[in-house]
């Protein structure tokens, strides 16, 4: 697993907060940086890849784990 | 979506309902945009301002007809009524339970979430000045007021417009 500077946990957040805790913790690391986002809202599966490539942030790892979804996000 | 991720997209919401189940869907593409990137302005017009009135202002208005229309709209957004199924306000009543049961955010914080992400809030001048809506009736951190050549200036440069 990458190193995370920052963990975001959005467990029990529906659509539309995951996405939006993703971009607020995303505006507090560097550059290069890595934030994971734990999550359990199904639409996260899509959203979070969408908002990324929308963004130009890099989604550089998932897995998914006892209805946990955990994706590694790279500042751009 | 952008194939430029430098370039953010814009898009451009006319609220004109003020219908509590289409603030939900006007504060979660709006806030959820701005977090993607995209410059994104919602404009209020019509039944749509009210939501943007203070809840503790039951009356708005500037005579006899006007007051009598806010108060059978009653202005604020904790007072927003379903589009159907309303049932003199027991079906918007359930609704925001069955949101929060869900864990679906109501309208009030979705909206402090557009204000925080930096969507431009921008009501509808002939509505307030209609309708007798003043400036002091409103919630904080909103824009100016504005007419509709300055909302189709908007929506003529973004990528996405929608009315709602």
């Amino acid at each position: 697993m990458p190193d995370a500077a920052k963990v975001v946990d959005a467990k029990g957040q529906t659509c539309p907060m995951p996405v939006l805790m993703t971009a607020k913790g995303i505006k507090e690391i560097e550059s290069g940086e890595i934030l994971l986002l734990e999550v359990t809202d199904n639409g996260a599966r899509s959203d979070i890849p969408a908002w990324a490539t929308q963004t130009g942030n890099e989604l550089v790892e998932s897995e998914e784990a006892d209805g946990v979804m955990k994706f590694y996000i790279r500042k751009k | 979506m952008s194939s430029d991720p430098d370039a953010p997209d814009s898009m451009t919401i006319i609220a004109f309902s003020g219908d509590l189940d289409k603030l939900w869907p006007t504060f979660i593409l709006s806030s959820t945009g701005a977090a993607s990137g995209m410059d994104v302005t919602v404009f209020f017009t019509f039944w749509g301002l009210f939501p943007l009135v203070k809840d503790d202002v039951r009356i708005t208005g500037y005579d006899a007809m006007t007051k009598a229309l806010a108060g059978m709209n009653a202005p604020g957004m904790k007072k927003a009524k379903l589009s159907k199924l309303n049932m003199g306000g027991s079906g918007a009543w359930m609704m925001r339970k069955v949101a929060e049961k869900n864990k679906l955010a109501p309208p009030e914080d979705l909206f402090a979430m557009c204000q925080e992400m930096g969507v431009n809030l921008w009501p509808c001048q002939m509505t307030m000045d209609l309708l007798g809506v003043q400036p002091e009736h409103m919630v904080e951190g909103l824009g100016e007021p504005v007419g509709a050549a300055t909302a189709l200036q908007k929506m003529a440069k973004s990528d996405i417009n929608l009315f709602i």
